[in-house]
């Protein structure tokens, strides 16, 4: 997936010589994830920039840019690191094309590595789409593998609204073919129907695409797998469309239970699909704890294909939403 | 005498005459006195903050800058604003909440932006616009063009990280930036020593390997000065400078705060050094203007307030609809 991203860019930088990289590390390293590979031989160091451990800074500076007509292209190395600089992303950034009467466009994208699986620890495993998907103003896309990062990519560069495309970071190293060029471009809002399947609606983002595929694949029911590939906007029409047929909506997310992008899914479903529902939906989600170090129970937070498979199992036959793992786990109080 | 209503001459003539300096700092403390007094008759909501007193500095830093440059300033920008060109409808109907406002009475006080006279939309969060004038000057170094980009802020964002991160990146980039701190003494309710280990803002410039200079902010020409030399500097390769304006804030924070903290006599100092009342006797020892003139400039310029309060308090505030425009682009 790292290839495609770098692919992603350079083309987007060939076709247009106001797209520019800052980032920590992103030129003469060519970034840490290797996310930025030859963009600084290709490109030169006006337009390709390592910056210092300065989020604010830089990122304040590109939003500066893209209101005066660049198109940055700006890596937050972790997706935490966004903390230190979410005033100018939320709070600036997001508020310039309304606070201009629409005058002014502040075409930036913003990646960053997400999630767990690689034994960082607790601070550089979150997803985090909860910090940027409340915000008007913001788009925010989630890559899913290696095409999807290359399409998402390119679409979010082109896109004349500040928008951060999350990158989960154990699938940097996925490989796979990728259509590059114009047919490989993924617009925005719009989600990817993964597999096609009649006993539920399966809605996966980011890591739990793979994940939600391979415990379809191996899984005693069939079921629709949707990768969302936008969170903001959202593709209400392909998911109530699968819903509106299965009657059943599961979301799979590799984030906390409360306060998870599946809520506001299951939300709308549920508000505006009531009758066509045949059980409750369900969130398949990681427990309400920070990101566990110890390899073991890393893996145990993130939902596994083993997990997924027994909980919508669970629903299949029960008609009702089974008990998340860790209930058993914590015991009683 | 006349003054220009459309946005590009009115900044046009601060470039070209020094009365025309005197008639906006006139008008800058002629509004803010205004928007006091509409305040106090309950006729908006939300609140306001005034730059009474710093009129000097807004004139200096728009007769500078060209239309091309870019500026961010904060949300004690009415002054800025009214200098680099906007109008006092743009303002009062902002202001005001109304659809003839600066952005369609979507901001308020707070949030103004004319992006023909390079102000990009102002910022409520402070120290927040300088990085993002670091920025500006980029798109500049990047495409290659001699136009600059002017952070104007108050002495109160030098202890927030923004400040800082933005000095480092644009000294290590030497981008084509000039930060103005409009030092008025004081950082919402707190005087400035109280909160900043520092006499001179200047000095933060060192840290950066930056140059810096102290500005009296009290006299237009002094302030336009600095900051020209800070820009051609900008646009000939020497990257970033650091101007503190030293200048005082005649009101409170915001509408509600009557400055009770400030030490016996202070005001009183500073006004001594009032931009207008000097500005005046300056143009008129220099024989540019006579007492005359200048009674003639407040009535022309409390006509035109006048007036344009009239126009804003007759036009409709936005439809309902407004509040849907403009959140993404398309």
């Amino acid at each position: 997936m790292n290839q495609a991203i770098s692919a992603a860019i350079a083309d987007e930088m060939r076709a247009d010589p106001d797209v520019i990289v800052l980032g920590e590390d992103v030129a003469v390293a060519e970034g840490p994830f290797k996310t930025s590979a030859g963009l600084l031989d290709e490109f030169g160091p006006l337009r390709v920039r390592d910056t210092p451990i300065s989020e604010m800074g830089f990122l304040g500076a590109a939003v500066g840019a893209a209101a005066t007509g660049l198109r940055p292209v700006v890596e937050i190395m972790f997706v935490e690191f966004l903390g230190v600089a979410l005033d100018q992303l939320s709070t600036e950034g997001a508020k310039f094309h309304y606070l201009s009467g629409g005058r002014v466009t502040v075409p930036l994208t913003i990646r960053a590595s997400v999630g767990a699986g690689l034994g960082f620890g607790t601070q550089h495993s979150q997803t985090l789409e909860s910090w940027v998907m409340g915000t008007p103003g913001l788009k925010l896309a989630v890559a899913s593998g290696p095409a999807s990062a290359y399409g998402l990519m390119r679409a979010a560069i082109r896109d004349d609204n500040p928008i951060v495309v999350l990158e989960p970071r154990r699938l940097y190293a996925q490989r796979e073919d990728v259509t590059t060029g114009p047919e490989g471009v993924i617009p925005l809002g719009i989600a990817r129907q993964v597999v096609d399947g009649d006993d539920a609606t399966i809605v996966a983002l980011g890591s739990t695409v793979g994940t939600t595929a391979q415990a379809e694949a191996a899984a005693s029911w069939s079921a629709d797998v949707i990768d969302l590939q936008s969170l903001q906007p959202w593709d209400r029409d392909t998911v109530y469309e699968s819903v509106a047929r299965t009657g059943r909506l599961v979301t799979v997310e590799e984030n906390p239970l409360f306060g998870g992008w599946g809520a506001d899914i299951v939300a709308a479903v549920a508000a505006d699909l009531f009758g066509e529902l045949k059980a409750p939906p369900l969130r398949i989600t990681a427990p309400d704890v920070p990101v566990p170090f110890g390899k073991e129970l890393e893996e145990r937070y993130m939902p596994s294909s083993d997990y997924i498979n027994e909980q919508v199992t669970g629903l299949l036959h029960t008609g009702r939403v089974p008990s998340p793992w860790w209930e058993a786990e914590k015991g009683s109080p | 005498m006349s003054m220009p209503d459309n946005r590009l001459e009115r900044r046009q003539a601060l470039h070209e005459d020094r009365r025309a300096r005197y008639e906006r700092m006139v008008e800058i403390r002629a509004l803010e006195n205004k928007v006091q007094d509409l305040f106090d008759e309950g006729l908006v909501h939300g609140t306001t903050h005034l730059c009474l007193g710093q009129e000097a500095v807004a004139v200096g830093v728009a007769a500078a800058a060209r239309v091309s440059d870019t500026v961010t300033c904060t949300y004690r920008g009415h002054g800025v604003a009214l200098a680099l060109g906007l109008t006092p409808v743009d303002l009062l109907g902002e202001i005001l909440g109304r659809e003839i406002g600066s952005i369609g009475g979507i901001g308020g006080s707070m949030h103004l932006c004319e992006p023909d006279v390079g102000l990009l939309p102002t910022f409520a969060i402070v120290g927040a616009g300088i990085p993002v004038a670091a920025g500006a000057a980029l798109t500049a170094q990047v495409r290659g063009t001699d136009d600059a980009a002017l952070a104007v802020f108050g002495d109160g964002s030098t202890n927030i990280g923004a400040f800082h991160e933005a000095l480092n990146l644009a000294s290590i980039w030497n981008l084509p930036v000039v930060f103005v701190c409009e030092n008025n003494q004081y950082g919402e309710y707190s005087r400035i020593d109280l909160t900043t280990p520092v006499d001179d803002i200047a000095v933060r410039a060192q840290a950066y390997n930056m140059p810096s200079e102290v500005v009296d902010g009290q006299d237009p020409d002094n302030a336009a000065d600095a900051v020209a030399a800070a820009l051609m500097r900008a646009r000939t390769g020497g990257g970033p400078t650091l101007i503190e304006m030293k200048t005082y804030r005649y009101a409170g924070h915001s509408r509600a705060d009557t400055a009770p903290y400030r030490p016996e006599g202070e005001f009183e100092r500073w006004y001594e050094k009032d931009p207008i009342v000097n500005y005046g006797r300056q143009l008129v020892d220099e024989g540019l203007l006579s007492g005359d003139d200048l009674d003639a400039v407040k009535t022309l310029v409390d006509e035109s307030i006048a007036a344009a309060v009239e126009t804003v308090l007759a036009s409709p505030a936005p439809p309902m609809a407004a509040m849907f425009d403009n959140v993404l682009a398309p």
